[in-house]
């Protein structure tokens, strides 16, 4: 070992310090991209969904007399990050004239986000993936059925006599409560 | 040479390198046993071949994903092959990760001193199925986009971060660009970067510790070179060829419908190794999601992690025997279980039908346009009458009408049709039926309607029921040429065969006899305007006229029985009528027979 080079025991203080500086100044070299990196993924944190309002969707005559449902697009301005879709078809709710008017309901089941499909014979909405039923009203029918909570009804209003418009909304996912996405 | 690898080993040492690398000793020789690791490593490294090429094909956005696949399956060369390897080389990486699992667990290979390097092979499994969760969103169509709508939907009811979770998987709140660009630099940055740092600690780990030998075989020790390489070789190309069989075998991956969140996908099934999931979450009714989507499969991972440390105890390795095996058995019985109910679920194999179908004419569709156009291929498939006239004739048109008997979607129904069948309307068949006397008032044509008390009726059902031979001849020219107005496309071929009885036909319906232009509008001949105007019938033109306004003079006028003026009343675009007339009419691209 040579006598030149200093080891702990010559200068402790100095190497204490020396070791701070470096990790601090490293750290704060690192951090910089960590943190950029971090805000930005970030971002969809901040982004809220664009709110369709309410859509014209059908005229009344075309919702089936026999209470039975119908699928319909909505067509709304869609804003999908850098791309602007003007008219777009959005997303799809069920309409079908229940006992106190019209009702709507998004097609998406509220257990996991399958498209609920209507049985083959029109007698109830069916989900395809994990076998949530519920009765033409939108009610959970089956006590084993996943969903946490009945098909998400959206708002109707009947304009002009005869217009359909409908509040288009999303719901989160997998929960007993209907909380909206926004 | 001899000199240059010698400076290059004196600046490098790649020598020593090398040398520990191939000359690893194996006690009792190389063995087949030991092939399962190698054959990983290689599938891992048959993924990373392929899926940058891929990767230097495929467009991550939601008006490129599901196109620049396309290019790839069916325009680039091998393009198939290349996507078929690299979807089923995935498949045959869990197998053979499985596999290798449950013989370091039966041989005790996990055991101290080699918790660390187990549990970096568990971190492998679960990055691996990472990537394919990831990687099965990336082509964008229906199958792919609903599955993973279900997988994070099931991050959505994480308590607390949940929604956070969801919102930065998807990069927003509704999937689109961002979705696709996330997945992708999961898919192809972030998971293989840890697969690789992960692979290379676990190779250490495993040669800082040796291979487990079971049995102290009699046999003398052997060197990973070559004896052992040459098994591992074989085995890979064995693993590769099984892949390459299957590819082949299948035609290569599939690649569905566009990704619409606008139309439903009955067919939404996770890959098959996620089955179980998929089986396991119908048990849990409302309120439970999260025991069954989050607590009980943690804790089964737990247990799995835990199993170095449960050996310690006395029956220790028993015990890890039985809960690994257990969690096998479960996960083939709930895989059974989810194809048996698939299986016997006609709906469900409708649902697949119907999906194969739409992936057929995406095929069919981009041929006719000759290339995606700019809107991608969901403006394709939105723009052909084959596809959407059913939807839209089931939504807006069987009320009332009937095609066939059915709604357009095939859906029976059980009441009497309101108005006719429009199976075949415009064809010389429609119309020999709605001049029968037999059939014009049964619900097949006009019986559900008021013109059962019409005029037209009275002719049908008194007049034509009392022609003579010469008469009904002349009618069946009359059929012809008013069935020619139509120009239907799958009649052309007669129409220009019979153009002289055509020609024929169009004179009688203006005669005593037949006279059609008593009511009827007929190139120009008509006495009363009465009923609808029979110039251009059943054509193009007549149909999107009368689903515009049915009340117009030229149509049913004062005498329309109840048909929504489609057009004037803004019900339909004139897009939406024009699908549902070609769909009628049957004017739609088809496949020539036998090539495309």
């Amino acid at each position: 070992m040579s006598e030149q080079i200093p080891g702990p025991e010559h200068a402790p203080r100095r190497r204490f310090l020396a070791g701070v500086a470096a990790v601090v100044i490293g750290g704060l070299a690192g951090l910089a991209p960590l943190l950029s990196g971090a805000v930005s993924l970030l971002d969809p944190l901040r982004r809220r969904r664009a709110d369709p309002g309410v859509a014209l969707v059908t005229k009344l005559a075309v919702i089936p007399k026999d209470g039975s449902p119908k699928k319909f697009t909505i067509v709304a301005d869609q804003v999908d990050a850098w791309t602007t879709h003007a008219d777009a078809p959005v997303g799809a709710v069920y309409l079908r004239r229940g006992p106190d008017g019209v009702q709507a309901f998004n097609v998406v089941c509220p257990h996991a986000g399958c498209f609920v499909g209507v049985a083959p014979d029109k007698s109830r909405f069916a989900c395809p993936c994990h076998k949530s039923s519920f009765d033409l009203d939108g009610v959970i029918n089956d006590p084993r059925s996943p969903s946490p909570r009945n098909m998400d009804a959206l708002d109707v209003e009947i304009r002009n006599g005869d217009e359909v418009w409908v509040r288009f909304q999303s719901f989160h996912p997998g929960r007993a409560e209907k909380i909206p996405v926004l | 040479m001899r000199a240059l690898l010698e400076w290059l080993d004196d600046r490098t040492g790649f020598r020593g390198l090398l040398r520990a690398a191939l000359f690893e000793r194996i006690p009792g020789g190389a063995r087949w046993r030991y092939v399962w690791g190698s054959t990983l490593t290689f599938a891992i490294f048959v993924q990373f071949v392929t899926g940058l090429v891929l990767w230097a094909a495929y467009s991550a956005n939601a008006q490129g994903a599901w196109e620049s696949v396309y290019f790839i399956e069916h325009e680039m060369l091998g393009g198939w092959v290349l996507r078929g390897v690299h979807h089923y080389m995935a498949q045959a990486t869990i197998i053979l990760l499985v596999i290798h699992l449950m013989q370091v667990v039966i041989d005790g290979a996990y055991r101290a001193p080699r918790e660390v390097n187990f549990w970096f092979g568990l971190g492998l499994l679960f990055v691996v199925l990472g990537l394919s969760l990831s990687g099965y969103l990336l082509p964008w169509d229906q199958k792919g986009f609903w599955a993973t709508k279900v997988a994070t939907s099931i991050a959505a009811i994480t308590p607390v971060i949940g929604p956070t979770l969801q919102q930065m998987l998807v990069g927003g709140t509704e999937y689109g660009h961002h979705t696709l660009t996330r997945f992708f630099a999961l898919h192809a940055g972030v998971l293989p970067g840890l697969l690789m740092l992960m692979i290379v600690a676990h190779v250490y780990l495993f040669r800082r510790h040796g291979v487990t030998v079971v049995k102290k075989p009699e046999a003398r020790d052997g060197f990973f070179w070559p004896d052992q390489v040459l098994r591992d070789g074989v085995a890979s190309l064995a693993v590769m060829v099984a892949v390459l069989v299957v590819v082949f075998a299948t035609g290569g991956a599939e690649l569905g419908a566009p990704a619409d969140p606008t139309e439903p996908y009955a067919a939404a099934r996770p890959e098959w190794y996620f089955m179980f999931l998929f089986q396991w979450l119908k048990y849990f009714p409302a309120g439970w999601e999260i025991v069954g989507a989050h607590l009980i499969p943690g804790f089964v991972v737990t247990l799995l992690v835990l199993m170095p440390i449960f050996a310690r105890a006395r029956l220790g390795h028993r015990l890890n025997l039985a809960l690994l095996g257990s969690v096998i058995v479960g996960i083939v019985a709930l895989t059974t279980l989810a194809y048996v109910e698939d299986g016997a679920d006609p709906d469900f194999a409708a649902a697949v039908a119907k999906s194969d179908a739409l992936s057929e004419r995406m095929n069919a569709l981009v041929v006719a346009a000759h290339g995606i156009p700019a809107g991608g291929g969901l403006s394709l498939l939105r723009s052909d009458p084959m596809t959407q006239g059913p939807a839209l004739f089931s939504t807006h048109c069987s009320s009332c009408h009937r095609v066939d008997g059915h709604d357009g979607l095939g859906g029976l129904l059980t009441d009497d049709p309101a108005a006719a069948d429009l199976a075949g309307f415009g064809s010389r068949e429609w119309l020999t039926g709605l001049l029968d006397p037999e059939r014009f008032a049964t619900p097949e044509y006009f019986g559900g309607t008021q013109h059962v008390r019409g005029r037209m009726s009275r002719v049908v059902q008194r007049a034509i029921a009392s022609f003579g031979p010469e008469q009904v001849a002349e009618l069946g020219l009359v059929v012809k040429a008013l069935s020619a107005e139509a120009a239907l496309p799958r009649q052309a071929a007669a129409d220009s065969v019979d153009r002289a009885e055509i020609e024929e036909g169009g004179r009688l319906m203006a005669t005593e006899r037949m006279n059609c232009t008593r009511c009827h509008l007929f190139h120009g001949v008509n006495q009363e305007l009465e009923g609808p105007q029979l110039t251009g019938w059943g054509s193009r033109e007549w149909m999107l006229g009368m689903l515009q306004n049915p009340g117009h003079v030229s149509f049913y006028g004062d005498s329309n029985d109840g048909m929504p003026a489609f057009g004037d009343d803004a019900i339909l675009t004139e897009a939406q009528m024009g699908l549902i007339v070609d769909w009628l009419r049957q004017d739609w691209y088809e496949v020539e027979a036998g090539g495309r």
